[in-house]
C-alpha cells in the first residue's frame, strides 16, 4: 500500500493507483473529460491537472501513478484558472447549441463548465464547420461538437478491438474521424455503438432519439437485452409510452454497459406496426391467413373449450405445449404448469436446441 | 456455463469452439479479446474463417461434423504425452482409463485425416490448453447441432476433466446460450424430460412434491416429446392440437415444409406471440402478447444469472403481458392461479425449484443472482463443480467420432452448413427491427471462390441451392470466410429459409437436430 496525502487528507490505496482513483475514494472530486473509469488513461484534456508538492509543474491526475508521501492539492487558484482556460478554448471551438443538443442534461462538458463557472467562451476560434455524418441508421456524428477526447478512438480500439476510429486532422482541425474516410461501415464499423455510450458530449448520438425527448423528459427503466443469451444490461429510455433509445447499464458482472448492435440498436421492432393488438380467430382454411379480430373473453374461452375436448377425446397426450425462449421464467413456469399439472402431459418443449 | 462471463478474461488459454463469437454473443466476444490482450493464448476451432481468428494464437480449421475426432485427437495427445492433471483425475472423477483407452486411436495423423486439421497443429493446440494454467473451453451450436452433440459435449468434458481445468476460475466448459431466456426456460421445466430445476419427471418424489404443490391428484410421469418429436407426431396424427408460445418452428427447424405440413395437420392450433409470424398465420387462435419491455418478469442468462426485466411502456392494443394470458387460461380451465404479478409466481418457482429457493425479485435489482441459489441467504454460484460435480465424482465417458448423417456426394458435391449473422438473430425480431433490416436486408451465401470459379458464378450473381429436402434462391458472396466445397448460409430469412434444405436427423440424446452438416448442389440462375 502507498499512504499519500491530498487536499490535506491521508489516504493508503494499492501501488499503481491512480491520483485520480485515490482522490475519488476519498470524494474528492477532480474535473474530468477525457478519461472514463473502464478505458486507458491517456491525460489528453488535461482537465484533471493538479499540483504535486515538490514537482515542478502540475500533472494530469488519471494517468500519474501514486507514491509514497506524495503531497497533492487538487484545487489551487493558478489550477482553477488553467482548468477554466482549458473550458474557455473547448467552447471556443464547439457550437453554442445546447438548447437543441440531445445531449443536454447528459453532456461532461456542459457539467463541468457549470462546475468552474464558466458562462461560455471568451472568444471564438475560426474553425471550419463540419458536415453532420448520418451515413448508417444507428449513429449521427456531428464532429463539431468532438472535443478530441479520444474515448470514442479507444473504445473501439481496446474494447471492441476494432479500431474503425482514430483522431484524424492536424491541430486545432484534429477530430475523431473513421480510418477509411468513406464511412463507418467502409472502416470496418460494427455498429456495437459502444463509442456512443462513452462520447462525453454530443458528438455521437443515436439517430433513433434524434428529437424524441430532452435528458430530463426521459424515463430511464433498467432492463435486460432480448436478443442473445449474454442477458446484457440495458437502460431503456422511454418517453410518451415509447422507448426511444437504449444505453448499456454498467453491470460490471455482465456487459459493463458494452452492447452491440442488436442490444442497442434493434429494440425498434417492440414499436413496430406489425405487432399483434387483438386475439385473432382464423376464418376459412388454415394457413390462408384469414383471421377475425376476437374479444379475450371468447378467444381464451375458445381456447380453453378446444383443449379441455381435445383431451376428453383423446387423452391428455395428444397434446403438445412449447415455451419460449423469449418469454420470461415465470411464463415459462405457468406454460409447463398448464400441460403437467393442468392438462396432464409431459409434452413441454422449446427451442433450445434450435 | 460452469463458469462467468467476466470470468473468461481470466483465462490462461481460450479454446473457443463451434462459436462464431463476435457475431453470436457479441458482448461475450469482447472479453475473449480482453484475455486475448492480457496474453492468453487464444485456440479457435471452426471451419469458417470467422472474426476470432484474426485474434486467434492458433487456428484449427476443422471440416464441419468433424469436432468430435478433432476432440478426442486433443485428448489422445494429453494422453500420450502424460500432461493430464493426475491428481484431480484421481480425487475427482471416475472412469478414466476407459477414455483413455478409447482415444488410442485418434492420433495426431488419423484425425489430420479425418478433420483435415494439420497433425503438428492438434499437438500444438493439445499442449497449450493442458498446460493452461487456467484454460477455459467455450462452445455453442457449432459443437450441439450434429447427430453427435451429446457426444462432442462429453468429449469437450473428458478433456476439461482430464485436465483439472474445471471447478476453478478463468476455467471450465461453458456453453454460450443464443437466446436472452434459453437458459431460463430450461430451468422452469420447459423439457419434456423434467420439472423446474431439472427435477425428473420420472422421479415419484418430485411428482409428488410438485402435485401437491400445485393441488393437483397426480403429474404425469413419463417423460414428453421433443419439439421435433411433436412435430413428427402431427405430421403422423398422433398429436391434434398444440399451444406455441413465442415460437417460430416453421422458419426454425430443420426441412421446414415438414414442420408447416404438421401443423397444418392439427386439429387445433394455438399461438401466442407478438408479431403474426409463419407459425402464427397457421393457427386457429392467435393471442397477442408482450414484449420483454412490457412487462415484469425475470431472464436467466447464459452465466446462469436471473436478473430482473421491468415494464417500460405499455403493451400496444388490446395486448396482454405473457404471464396474464396465461393465467386467465388457467383459471378457465379449472386451475385457481392467484398470482396478482409475476413477482408472486416467483414465490412460488422458489418453493419448488431447489436452485431458485433463494430468490426473490429484492435481491436481484442489482446485479442478479447466478443459480443455484439454495437459500435466502446464499450469494449464488458463480462457478460450478468447485468442490464436487452434481452427481459426486465427475463421470468420464468415451465416445467416438461418426460421420454426419448427410455427406456430400457426387449429386449433391457441397456441404450446407448454417448460423447466425451479427446483425440478425433468428426469423422475426431483428427482422422488425428498421436499422437491422436497413444494414442487412438481404440473404446471402457464402461461397469460396475457387467453387465459384468452377461453377461460374460470380459475386452477387442469383444462385439456386438443392438439397434431398428442397431448395432455395439467393445472393453469391464469394469469400474466403469458407473453406473449398463447404457453403454457409444464414437462417434468419424467409425469402430464403435455410431450413427448407436442412436435414431432420437428430442427435440421439438431445434430439437435436443437425444444422450445421448437410449436402446440397448449386446451380446458377440465368436470368
Amino acid at each position: 500500500m502507498v499512504t499519500l496525502t491530498i487536499d490535506g487528507r491521508q489516504v493508503a490505496v494499492p501501488e499503481g493507483t491512480t491520483i485520480l482513483e485515490a482522490a475519488r475514494r476519498l470524494d474528492i472530486r477532480i474535473p474530468t473529460l477525457c478519461y472514463h473509469p473502464l478505458l486507458r488513461p491517456l491525460g489528453y484534456c488535461r482537465l484533471c491537472l493538479v499540483a504535486v508538492e515538490g514537482a515542478g509543474k502540475p500533472v494530469t491526475a488519471c494517468n500519474t501513478p501514486v507514491a509514497e508521501g506524495m503531497v497533492v492539492h487538487t484545487s489551487t487558484p493558478e489550477i482553477e484558472e488553467w482548468r477554466k482556460g482549458i473550458i474557455e478554448m473547448l467552447l471556443s471551438q464547439h457550437p453554442a447549441d445546447c438548447l437543441t443538443c440531445e445531449k443536454a442534461g447528459d453532456c461532461d462538458l456542459q457539467d463541468c463548465a457549470y462546475q468552474a463557472g464558466v458562462k461560455g467562451p471568451a472568444w471564438k476560434a475560426e474553425v471550419a464547420s463540419l458536415p453532420v455524418l448520418r451515413d448508417n441508421p444507428f449513429i449521427v456524428r456531428d464532429y463539431n461538437k468532438c472535443i478530441v477526447c479520444g474515448r470514442c478512438v479507444r473504445v473501439c480500439l481496446e474494447v471492441q478491438g476494432n479500431a474503425a476510429l482514430e483522431l484524424v486532422g492536424r491541430g486545432i482541425e484534429t477530430k475523431a474521424g473513421t480510418v477509411d474516410p468513406a464511412g463507418l461501415k467502409e472502416a470496418g464499423c460494427v455498429f456495437c455503438g459502444n463509442c456512443l455510450q462513452v462520447c462525453p458530449v454530443g458528438a455521437l448520438t443515436e439517430r433513433a432519439g434524434e428529437g424524441r425527448g430532452r435528458e430530463w423528459e426521459l424515463k430511464k427503466v433498467r432492463s435486460i437485452c432480448s436478443y442473445c443469451g449474454v442477458g446484457c444490461n440495458l437502460t431503456l429510455y422511454v418517453k410518451d409510452g415509447k422507448v426511444v433509445k437504449v444505453k448499456g447499464y454498467e453491470n460490471p458482472e455482465v456487459n459493463n454497459g458494452w452492447l452491440c448492435v442488436k442490444g442497442r440498436f434493434g429494440f425498434d421492432y417492440i414499436h413496430s406496426p406489425d405487432r399483434l393488438t387483438k386475439p385473432l380467430i382464423r376464418e376459412g382454411a388454415r394457413g390462408s391467413g384469414n383471421f377475425r379480430e376476437a374479444t379475450w373473453e371468447e378467444a381464451l374461452d375458445l381456447v380453453a373449450r378446444e383443449l379441455r375436448e381435445i383431451k376428453e377425446s383423446h387423452g391428455p397426450d395428444v397434446l403438445g405445449f412449447l415455451c419460449s425462449a423469449k418469454c420470461t421464467n415465470e411464463e415459462n413456469y405457468l406454460l409447463q404448469k398448464l400441460a403437467r399439472g393442468v392438462m396432464g402431459t409431459n409434452n413441454v418443449d422449446h427451442c433450445a436446441r434450435l | 456455463m460452469t463458469n462467468s462471463i467476466a470470468d473468461i478474461a481470466k483465462a490462461d488459454c481460450l479454446l473457443v469452439i463451434g462459436s462464431n463469437t463476435t457475431e453470436n454473443h457479441p458482448v461475450i466476444a469482447l472479453k475473449v479479446k480482453e484475455a486475448v490482450r492480457r496474453g492468453a493464448k487464444l485456440i479457435v476451432a471452426d471451419p469458417r474463417h470467422i472474426e476470432l481468428v484474426d485474434w486467434a494464437y492458433l487456428w484449427l480449421r476443422q471440416k464441419p461434423g468433424t469436432d468430435l475426432a478433432l476432440i478426442n485427437g486433443l485428448l489422445h495427445v494429453i494422453v500420450k504425452e502424460e500432461l493430464y492433471d493426475k491428481e484431480f483425475i484421481a480425487q475427482r472423477t471416475e472412469g478414466f482409463e476407459e477414455v483413455k483407452l478409447a482415444v488410442e486411436d485418434y492420433t495426431p495423423e488419423k484425425v489430420a485425416e479425418v478433420t483435415g486439421v494439420p497433425a503438428e497443429d492438434i499437438v500444438k493446440a493439445a499442449r497449450i490448453y493442458a498446460a493452461g494454467p487456467r484454460s477455459s473451453i467455450l462452445y455453442a451450436m457449432g459443437i450441439t447441432q450434429h447427430i453427435t452433440g451429446t457426444a462432442n459435449v462429453i468429449a469437450l468434458a473428458n478433456l476439461a476433466m482430464a485436465c483439472g481445468h474445471i471447478g476453478k476460475e478463468g476455467s471450465g466448459v461453458n456453453p454460450l446460450r443464443g437466446q436472452n431466456n434459453v437458459q431460463g426456460a430450461c430451468d422452469m421445466g420447459g423439457l419434456p424430460n423434467v420439472l423446474p430445476g431439472y427435477q425428473p419427471v420420472t422421479d415419484a418424489g418430485v411428482r409428488r412434491k410438485f402435485a401437491r404443490a400445485w393441488g393437483v391428484p397426480e403429474l404425469p410421469k413419463d417423460a414428453g416429446l421433443t419439439l421435433m418429436e411433436m412435430m413428427r407426431a402431427a405430421e403422423e396424427g398422433r398429436l391434434k392440437g398444440m399451444y406455441i408460445m413465442g415460437e417460430n418452428p416453421v422458419l426454425t427447424d430443420p426441412d421446414a415444409s415438414h414442420v408447416e405440413k404438421a401443423l397444418q395437420g392439427l386439429d387445433f392450433l394455438v399461438v401466442q406471440d407478438i408479431f403474426l409470424t409463419e407459425t402464427a398465420r397457421l393457427a386457429d387462435v392467435v393471442l397477442p402478447g408482450a414484449s420483454f419491455a412490457e412487462k415484469e418478469g425475470t431472464f436467466t442468462n447464459t452465466e446462469r444469472r436471473v436478473q430482473l426485466v421491468h415494464k417500460a411502456v405499455e403493451p400496444p392494443g388490446e395486448a396482454r403481458p405473457d404471464w396474464q394470458i396465461l393465467r386467465e387460461l388457467m383459471e378457465r380451465l379449472g386451475c385457481p392461479s392467484p398470482y396478482s404479478s409475476p413477482e408472486d409466481i416467483m414465490a412460488e418457482i422458489s418453493r419448488v425449484t431447489p436452485s431458485y429457493a433463494g430468490i426473490t425479485y429484492g435481491r436481484l435489482e442489482e446485479k442478479g443472482l447466478q443459480w443455484p441459489v439454495p437459500a435466502a441467504d446464499h450469494p449464488g454460484t458463480p462457478i460450478l463443480h468447485r468442490e464436487k460435480f452434481t452427481r459426486g465424482r465427475g463421470l468420464f465417458q468415451a465416445v467416438h467420432y461418426l460421420p454426419p448423417a448427410e455427406e456430400p456426394d457426387e449429386e449433391y458435391p457441397f456441404l450446407f452448413t448454417t448460423g447466425r449473422l451479427l446483425y440478425h438473430y433468428h426469423t422475426v425480431l431483428s427482422r422488425k427491427a428498421r436499422g437491422l433490416e436497413e444494414i442487412c436486408s438481404e440473404p446471402v451465401v457464402e461461397i469460396n471462390p475457387q467453387d465459384a470459379e468452377g461453377l461460374g458464378i460470380q459475386d452477387g450473381q442469383t444462385v439456386e441451392i438443392v438439397s434431398r429436402r428442397g431448395k432455395v434462391r439467393v445472393k453469391a458472396w464469394i469469400t474466403t470466410r469458407v473453406p473449398r466445397k463447404v457453403v454457409f448460409m444464414s437462417f434468419h430469412f424467409w425469402e430464403a429459409a435455410a431450413n427448407l434444405l436442412t436435414v431432420p436427423a437428430l442427435d440421439p440424446v438431445a434430439k437435436i437436430p443437425e444444422y450445421k452438416v448437410c449436402a446440397v448442389k448449386l446451380e446458377k440462375v440465368t436470368a
